[in-house]
């Protein structure tokens, strides 16, 4: 990234130091409600880990989807959730976005904020959002569409199948993996056999940084360049932020596992403490500006806590609410092309593939498969703070539909009907 | 009017719906240039252009969640599995994500799931299957399997356009063999409505898809002992329509339910509980059901004619019940 790439405006800082306190202290006030019994479910925690939410959402504009998971409420207050969402769906109440039918960030807006809910199975809102990223780029959005994955939630089936369909359709997504080096129980030597999780973009030929996701600056420059590559359609970019879980996986769990050198070593790198030091040292945050900042915030959470707190549990009978959606979509296609490019007799093609070079390789060209020796690891560590971890291959480089039907077509479509396809692939 | 196969029938849904709304959009594995495993999706390529009908890699999950995420922004997806068994792949995207979108944050999720389905062409036990009960029993999906072409074009129809997740099971061994005249006018057959293949008095045979057929020629047999059997083609099984059955069975008082799927979980002990708890009194004999076996669908043509029901069993169950 050039400098001017990394250049964050005091407006800036203080907006990325605002939310992660905001976050903390949300996060904080949860707690301390779970403690009361008053959550109802599990209440997961992302302390150490504010500045990886706050700093990639905060990257996005407002036309842009993200789909949180469990420990991104930050992200969700960047877009413009109040807390006493947050709140009212921890505390399962019928003022709460899904009115009390699910828990935890499980929540979204498709109108106003353009949030996808989750659900608990990891990896599932990779191909969703590339799925949001494909109709906005059919539909002429020019959107962005954002989420999270653990370090745990890298090992399933549908973050490879996603991430793959993303790279392959060149899908305007950031992948950011949120490496806190635990899932669950299970460090991340434990997981995989490989030291940085944005090695995986390689295999899909996407692009992938490494960033510290303790340096809520370092996480907002390189996520802003992620989204800038995305929106000239270059995307998909996976973005792995290093950080640590510095709670258990939930509040039942005391993470006893976890070695105390460990908790000591990253306390020291608290990302909201450390950003403040560098704002008060830069004199952007003055004891004045954090005083209004918390006043502000302490302002609205005590007002929201008290919402929540006194708002009503859903009547039983809303358990059976349809399952089914009668009357209009509350999304009618937003359109921001003309229509007439992706309808006859424009939108026809010839049905043929261009496959180049007759798919042929030349073998003395490929370099041998070598593992990795400590040296190269280190030279990726080196690709931190936002400097392209790899280069973009072009997975359509050897099989490019042709749009014209110019040259030679070298697969016919096959003339005869297969009337009894069986044998798969 | 001209003879239309069922396959074409679907082919002509989607291009018709495709030309109608360029929300609509086809995606899944093999359908551009290919044309699909089967051919329904021949065509729309050339018509329609790659923004719109959309060739993935082998990924069904990806397929069902892109397909989510592009109807969140109001497209209309089709997905096409190249076989049913493949469903097996994305049962997570579909059950728990796709199914509970809407019930859980409001979130419709329009999007149709076809896939050539059922056993009878010896495609062996992972392309023969018929899994729509897992997906009956998922609350927020609805499963549609038509018999005849004229039902395929329209259910497709309405599949398109409905806003819930539709998945729509196409039998294979249909797609060629089963023809019917389709009016070349606009027209849509609705979801959740079972059709009367054949009036009859003395018993009634509940059934969809393939077996409509098999059904129809044991109550041709039957008709010749005097049996005069009502055959009713489900068509959906998610909604199901359950007064079309019991009006049925108030007036025949004897029930048959036939399906291809396998017998423990199978849609008709839904039907016979449904049929207990409402029209017990009518009930002149018990329910019977004739189903596949409670096996993998084997692959050697003696094998899965034993597997699957035959024209003979049905005959035979319904001869048993009319004489009860």
């Amino acid at each position: 990234m050039t400098e001017a790439a990394k250049t964050v405006t005091p407006e800036q800082q203080l907006d990325l130091y605002r939310y992660m306190l905001l976050d903390r202290i949300v996060e904080e006030t949860m707690t301390k409600l779970f403690r009361q019994n008053k959550i109802v479910g599990g209440l997961y925690s992302s302390l150490g880990q504010e500045a990886i939410s706050v700093g990639t959402t905060y990257a996005l504009e407002q036309r842009d989807w993200i789909a949180p998971m469990i420990r991104n409420i930050g992200g969700l207050l960047v877009k413009g959730v109040r807390p006493r969402d947050i709140f009212t769906q921890h505390m399962a109440r019928y003022t709460s976005p899904t009115l009390g039918k699910d828990g935890t960030s499980h929540f979204g807006d498709l109108k106003n904020l353009h949030i996808v809910s989750p659900i608990s199975m990891l990896g599932d809102l990779i191909p969703v959002m590339t799925g949001v990223a494909m109709a906005g780029r059919y539909l002429g959005q020019n959107i962005v569409t954002l989420t999270w994955i653990g370090d745990g939630g890298t090992s399933t089936g549908a973050f490879h199948e996603g991430l793959n369909l993303a790279a392959q359709q060149r899908a305007s997504l950031v992948l950011v993996i949120e490496n806190n080096q635990w899932a669950y129980s299970t460090p991340v030597s434990r997981q995989v056999p490989i030291e940085h999780l944005a090695d995986r973009a390689k295999a899909y030929g996407c692009r992938a940084f490494i960033v510290d996701g303790n340096d809520v600056e370092a996480v907002f420059t390189t996520a802003r360049e992620a989204v800038r590559l995305c929106r000239a359609g270059q995307g998909p970019v996976v973005i792995e932020a290093k950080t640590m879980r510095m709670r258990g996986h939930a509040q039942h769990d005391p993470a006893e596992y976890v070695p105390k050198e460990m908790f000591d070593y990253w306390k020291q790198r608290d990302p909201i403490e450390s950003y403040e030091r560098k704002l008060v040292a830069a004199g952007v945050l003055t004891g004045k500006i954090k005083k209004e900042i918390l006043d502000a915030i302490n302002a609205v959470i005590e007002e929201d806590r008290a919402f929540a707190e006194n708002s009503p549990f859903p009547p039983p009978e809303l358990a059976e609410t349809p399952v089914y959606h009668e009357g209009p979509l509350p999304i009618e296609p937003q359109w921001k092309r003309p229509v007439a490019e992706v309808t006859p007799p424009r939108s026809s093609v010839k049905s043929e593939w261009n496959v180049s070079g007759d798919g042929d390789f030349q073998a003395d060209a490929i370099e041998p498969a070598t593992s990795k020796s400590p040296g190269d690891a280190a030279a990726s560590v080196g690709a931190r703070h936002g400097v392209p971890h790899k280069s973009a291959a072009d997975p359509l480089k050897n099989a490019t539909p042709k749009r014209n039907g110019a040259g030679r077509a070298s697969a016919k479509r096959a003339s005869k009907p297969a009337v009894r396809s069986r044998g798969r692939k | 009017m001209a003879q239309t196969t069922l396959l074409e029938a679907i082919r002509q849904a989607l291009f018709e719906e495709m030309e109608r709304d360029p929300a609509v959009v086809c995606i899944g594995e093999d359908i551009g240039v290919y044309g699909g495993a089967f051919k329904v999706t021949a065509g729309l390529l050339e018509r329609f252009g790659w923004e719109r009908v959309i060739d993935t890699p082998i990924s069904e999950t990806a397929i069902i969640g892109a397909a989510c995420g592009m109807s969140y922004l109001g497209l209309r997806p089709v997905c096409e599995l190249q076989f049913v068994d493949f469903i097996a792949c994305c049962f997570n995207q579909l059950t728990n994500f796709v199914a509970k979108s809407f019930y859980l944050w409001g979130a419709p999720v329009p999007m149709v799931v076809r896939a050539p389905s059922g056993g009878g062409v010896h495609g062996g036990p992972f392309h023969s299957q018929n899994p729509e009960m897992y997906f009956a029993h998922t609350p927020g999906l609805k499963v549609v399997y038509p018999s005849t072409p004229y039902d395929a074009k329209g259910l497709m129809k309405s599949a398109i356009r409905d806003n819930n997740p539709v998945l729509f099971f196409e039998h294979k061994a249909l797609y060629r063999r089963i023809k019917d005249e389709i009016p070349e006018s606009e027209y849509t057959v609705p979801l959740g409505k079972a059709a009367m293949r054949r009036e009859g008095r003395d018993l009634t045979i509940a059934t969809y898809a393939a077996m409509t057929h098999t059904s129809l020629e044991a109550a041709a047999e039957l008709a010749k002992e005097g049996i005069e059997v009502e055959v009713l083609d489900l068509r959906t099984i998610q909604p199901l329509d359950t007064d079309a059955i019991l009006d049925s069975v108030k007036k025949t008082n004897r029930l048959l339910i036939v399906h291809e799927d396998t017998r423990f979980g199978g849609v008709a002990g839904e039907i016979a509980a449904v049929v207990f708890e409402n029209a017990f009194d009518d009930l002149d004999a018990p329910v019977r059901r004739v189903t596949s076996l409670d096996t993998p669908v084997p692959y050697s043509p003696p094998l899965e004619e034993r597997f699957l029901p035959q024209v003979y069993d049905i005959v035979a169950a319904a001869r048993e019940l009319a004489r009860y």
